[in-house]
């Protein structure tokens, strides 16, 4: 089955990380902003044109791509 | 005794405000995460013996960008005698991240928890004295914006550097990782000094190449550790650094979850702005709409009406504050008379007719050159040095300067967007579209400024952490159509079409288009060089709160980016313009070298730029404008691009003239020889090759290197040629007014490359592989 992803999370929708997939910098990156296993994220929303997406973790506003947030799983 | 104290914190937290505090210096800050790359020092302001190191804002102490490697590199070598960590207490979780890490360093901390305000307004709680006690380390709670408590940090942080008191840290990780974190030690234990045992344990736990190098680690070292890493990440089925970073947040949670009392609360202030100013479907016409307010004001209402003060006043002929009216009627008066007499042949001198003198109107002031100009005469000035600093000096000048009030209201304008955080929204909303050449919506920011000043634009690329980005962003900022480059369109608009331009208000938006196109192309054709290949930088930006800028800081903004502006006229346009009189009004005529005679018509063909214009002109034959004039002008174009009209006024003989007068498009048009594809490879040519001089020196302390300025200059001059030759070669094919010549040739091969390289699919290179798999490969050969 395939996994679900931030990516695959719809506008308004809660879920906590599971796993960060992918390595290097990119991984860092996702996970020096605070998103690490067991965060709870919250899709804010989508910008205008589709991507990026903007998520609240750990009580802020963090942009990222959707391209970016399909490495972080969730449930 | 003198102590260096280094103030170290995330982005956005408030670091260059205290900075400023402190130091009473006046760095810019902006509501916007990045604006401090480079690390800057002062001195605090109460006692000099103090330093004050503002450091770059970073997220993490990881070797990933330069701000981070900037910063860590500067704490790890002992530069600072203690750490003043600046903490967003209405962020906390993200921002003790870094506190965990600096508190690993073994160095005396102080934390200085800014915007306590904030939180007390929010109804939130924090228990600072419970804080202050886990992380081992004095807490001071302070608001950098107010000033208040600001003294009691350095207070704090001299005794804590006075006792070298490393922080009791007493934040532990899992048993497991603590463990193997041991081990790792007892393997480095006689390398690294005790206080930084912690920071090294976890570096090489992590296995990051930067401390493995720095330490100079022999192969059974490297084996040694690496078992214990690998141990610990099959057991926990992740790699070692994730588990070090899942392990502090770990911690901070719990933390947090002891010291905070969240009053409950639904959505905040910032949450309710984007939901209109990002909205789905409102965000890109509000973001249109205060773009165009932003242009309107500052181009074409109250940027205008300040810049004629300036050119028809203070660098024209004066002002006359009173009785305008009559003395307009009067001029009407005259110039009817002149031309009625011209028609006649009378000579207008003869027949006792004077222009009416301004200074019987009303109360006048005169301008700058009239003043120099009577006061010369007056000391008896030589005919050639009068000529030399009012023709030259003050009208070159004067050229730059005129646009300083413009500019003024653009930056001030653009200084709020930043400082209230819609910047950071507009790199949201743009980033999709930024993203298909290669860039992010980090770029905007410095392609937006580009259209007031490729100078700040330039500048501006800082905020963009990728260094490919960042680059490609610098090579093409300055295609975008800068207010010098404006009179050049309006002329050659006024040339192909007979009106001005101003009437025709879609001609400089085509022209901004243009620019755009240009950029677009050159980003994707670059982008597909080994230089900029790559996976897309990750663009994962903290959208900050928004807020009120406070007025000195919107003035701070503006003032750096006009300051860059002035001096550019101060220093380069002064000396380009002496060179540029010299050369134009002195050559030989009759066989002697020396000063020409400029009441002489056409003496400009004697001069040394005729020369230099006519051994260069081959280069812009096949562009359709191969005569020295043409050259000249695009010479002269090259140094400031407010120069361009002005030669091309003084080639034509007609000598100062606007851009918006009708005889210099028929002059000009002569010039070229008529033909409007020659005209239209003209303008792009000096719309797209290299900026001016002062655009270029920007480009040059950007890039860092020289061969990375002159490879951005290179571009965009062949760049510029390319398109200036397609278009009057295929542009006059199809008009009919150039036949099929070896050029034609040249530019359906250029083109046809070009569609090449901008339709092929990405070209794969050999991916660098990242440090840490590479160290990973040799730890594990060194195992084996």
């Amino acid at each position: 089955m395939e996994e679900k992803t931030l990516r695959d999370l719809k506008v308004g929708e809660s879920a906590k990380v599971v796993k960060l997939t992918g390595e290097g910098a990119l991984k860092r990156r996702i996970m020096d902003m605070g998103i690490t296993r067991g965060t709870e994220v919250h899709v804010h929303k989508v910008a205008p044109l589709g991507d990026p997406i903007e998520v609240t973790v750990r009580g802020f506003e963090l942009s990222l791509r959707k391209d970016e947030a399909e490495h972080v799983l969730v449930a | 005794m003198s102590i260096t104290i280094a103030l170290a914190g995330n982005p956005n937290c408030g670091k260059t405000t205290l900075f400023n505090d402190l130091t009473g210096s006046n760095q810019y800050t902006g509501n916007w995460p990045g604006v401090t790359v480079e690390k800057k020092e002062g001195r605090y302001k109460r006692d000099k013996n103090i330093a004050i190191m503002d450091l770059p804002g970073i997220y993490s102490l990881s070797p990933y960008t330069p701000e981070e490697i900037v910063s860590r590199d500067y704490l790890l070598n002992g530069g600072a005698d203690v750490v003043v960590n600046i903490v967003d207490a209405t962020n906390l979780e993200r921002n003790l991240y870094l506190t965990t890490q600096i508190l690993d360093l073994g160095m005396p901390v102080v934390i200085a928890l800014n915007m306590m305000d904030l939180v007390e307004k929010n109804g939130d709680k924090i228990d600072v004295s419970r804080l202050s006690q886990e992380l081992g380390c004095p807490i001071v709670e302070i608001s950098a914006l107010k000033s208040r408590n600001v003294d009691t940090v350095i207070t704090e942080a001299v005794e804590a550097a006075g006792s070298k008191s490393t922080p009791s840290c007493a934040l532990r990780f899992t048993d497991d990782v603590e463990a193997a974190l041991g081990e790792v030690f007892q393997v480095v234990s006689n390398k690294v000094e005790p206080a930084r045992a912690r920071w090294y344990s976890i570096k090489l736990f992590e296995g990051e190449q930067m401390t493995i190098d720095a330490l100079n680690l022999n192969a059974e070292e490297l084996a040694q550790i690496s078992s214990i890493r690998e141990c610990v990440e099959t057991e926990e089925d992740d790699d070692a650094e994730s588990i070090i970073t899942n392990e502090r947040y770990d911690i901070i949670t719990n933390i947090c979850g002891d010291c905070i009392k969240k009053s409950p609360k639904g959505l905040t202030t910032t949450q309710k702005i984007d939901r209109v100013v990002t909205n789905r479907i409102l965000g890109i016409p509000i973001f249109i709409v205060i773009m165009t307010l932003v242009y309107f004001i500052s181009v074409t209402t109250v940027g205008t009406i300040a810049t004629d003060w300036v050119n028809d006043g203070l660098f024209g002929d004066g002002w006359l504050y009173t009785n305008t009216e009559a003395y307009e009627t009067a001029v009407e008066d005259y110039e009817a008379v002149v031309e009625d007499y011209e028609a006649q042949g009378l000579d207008v001198e003869a027949m006792g007719i004077e222009e009416p003198d301004p200074a019987d109107f009303g109360l006048w002031h005169p301008g700058l050159p009239v003043v120099m100009g009577e006061w010369l005469t007056l000391i008896d000035c030589a005919p050639w040095l009068q000529s030399l600093i009012i023709d030259g000096i003050i009208a070159g000048v004067g050229a730059v300067i005129g646009f300083i009030p413009q500019l003024i209201i653009l930056f001030l304008l653009l200084g709020f967007l930043e400082g209230c955080g819609y910047m950071a929204r507009v790199a949201f909303i743009m980033d999709r579209i930024f993203r298909r050449f290669g860039l992010s919506g980090k770029s905007f920011i410095p392609m937006l400024i580009a259209s007031g000043c490729g100078v700040p634009a330039v500048m501006a690329t800082k905020t963009i952490e990728n260094e490919k980005d960042r680059r490609m962003t610098v090579m093409t900022t300055t295609m975008i159509p800068c207010g010098a480059k404006l009179p050049i369109i309006a002329l050659v608009f006024g040339a192909l079409a007979g009106n001005f331009y101003e009437g025709t208000w879609w001609v400089a938006p085509l022209f901004y288009f243009l620019g755009l196109a240009a950029i677009i192309i050159s980003c994707i054709m670059l982008k597909k060089l080994k230089a900029f290949a790559g996976d897309a930088a990750p663009f994962i930006m903290e959208l900050p709160s928004y807020h009120l800028p406070t007025v000195k800081n919107v003035l701070l903004s503006m003032w750096e980016r006009v300051k860059a502006y002035a001096v550019k006229a101060g220093t380069i346009i002064f000396l380009s313009s002496i060179v540029i009189w010299f050369l134009l009004n002195f050559g030989v005529y009759e066989d002697q070298f020396g000063l020409l005679d400029t009441e002489m018509d056409d003496y400009i063909q004697y001069s040394i730029m005729a020369g230099l214009g006519n051994i260069l002109a081959w280069i812009f034959a096949p562009l359709g404008f191969g005569n020295w004039e043409a050259t000249v002008t695009s010479i002269t174009g090259l140094v400031a691009k407010e120069n361009v009209v002005a030669t091309v006024g003084i080639i034509t003989s007609l000598g100062e003239i606007g851009e918006d007068d009708p005889s210099i498009w028929l002059a000009f048009a002569n010039m070229m020889g008529g033909t409007s594809v020659a005209i239209m490879a003209f303008c792009a040519f000096n719309l797209l090759c290299a900026p001016c001089f002062a655009a270029m020196g920007a480009i040059r302390n950007q890039m860092r290197s020289a061969k990375w300025t002159w490879a951005a200059i290179g571009y965009m001059c062949v760049f510029a040629w390319v398109v200036a030759l397609m278009i009057y070669q295929l542009g006059g094919l199809i008009t009919g007014e150039v036949a099929f010549n070896f050029w034609t040739i040249i530019a359906f091969i250029l083109l046809a490359a070009m569609l090449f390289q901008l339709f092929r699919p990405m070209p794969k290179y050999n991916k660098d592989e990242n440090r840490k798999a590479q160290a990973r490969i040799n730890a594990e050969a060194n195992a084996a």
